[in-house]
């Protein structure tokens, strides 16, 4: 193991308008934020579907008004291979509604109430993670 | 009053993943190449949003309801089965395969990167698949 790039400021106070998000959502509106539930429910489901298309708005406008008030540019690096992220957007679309929760859902809304089934969540698809990335380094 | 909070709360948390860098595929994947190049960053994001979320949620989680709604609606599910299992074990192979989750790929979709596009679509068909395949289950 190397450490490289790593970015604990910005990281944890990125972190913590997360946590700021999901509060808000909670002590208002009585709901813990998962992203891939609110995604899939504003389209499959009638309940609270424009709430979930305003938050779905709001987590896109997010990085243009930081981009507009920052003037920063915001760069990320993707794959470009069609291939790759379909089948990794299909396994990512089937996995996080067969568990129930994604990053968001388990990740964070999950273990902020000590969910031992959130916990069990998240140690699996990050375990399954870092296994992913290992093969995929080895190939 | 409701729908204002829904969609702060979506800008708030796209802030926040701008912030974090966790909008980045790579700086996800790096977190998850601990055997090669190790980016902790994430673990950091983890933790700066749990600091915050769950002693507010601890706070208010026996109020009698929530601000603007009728009564708190989440998931008290505590059932560990082979669903969530498998789930989350198909979820970390696509996580791992793209560095991305639902989250940083709907709010990369502000950067009009059809790449993005592309993963985003191909999860909303995983959506489907399982919505018509569990007839049913409540999706949650």
């Amino acid at each position: 193991m190397n450490v490289v790039n790593f970015t604990p400021a910005p990281a944890f106070l990125g972190g913590t308008l997360i946590g700021l998000s999901v509060v808000l959502f909670f002590v208002f509106n009585g709901r813990l934020i998962g992203i891939s539930g609110i995604a899939s429910n504003f389209l499959t489901s009638k309940d609270n579907r424009l709430d979930n298309f305003l938050f779905i708005v709001g987590l896109i406008t997010g990085p243009i008004l930081y981009k507009f008030f920052t003037s920063q540019e915001i760069n990320i690096s993707i794959s470009n291979s069609f291939f790759l992220l379909s089948v990794a957007g299909l396994l990512v679309g089937v996995g996080t509604r067969v568990s129930g929760g994604c990053t968001s859902g388990h990740g964070i809304s999950g273990i902020s109430r000590f969910s031992l089934r959130s916990i069990i969540a998240t140690l699996t698809f990050m375990i399954v993670g870092i296994l992913t990335v290992l093969v995929k380094s080895l190939v | 009053m409701s729908k204002i909070i829904s969609l702060v709360s979506g800008i708030i948390f796209g802030i926040g993943l701008t912030v974090s860098e966790m909008i980045d595929p790579a700086k996800v994947l790096g977190f998850l190449n601990i055997f090669g190049d190790w980016d902790p960053s994430l673990a950091f994001v983890m933790v700066g949003a749990l600091i915050i979320s769950s002693p507010f949620f601890h706070l208010f989680k026996n109020n009698k309801k929530p601000i603007f709604a009728k009564s708190f609606n989440y998931t008290t599910n505590k059932e560990i089965n082979k669903k969530l299992i498998i789930g989350s074990t198909i979820f970390g192979a696509g996580w791992g395969l793209a560095g991305l989750c639902p989250g940083p790929a709907i709010a990369s979709l502000a950067l009009l990167n059809i790449n993005s596009a592309i993963f985003v679509v191909a999860m909303i068909v995983g959506f489907y698949l399982v919505k018509f395949s569990e007839p049913t289950t409540q999706a949650r």
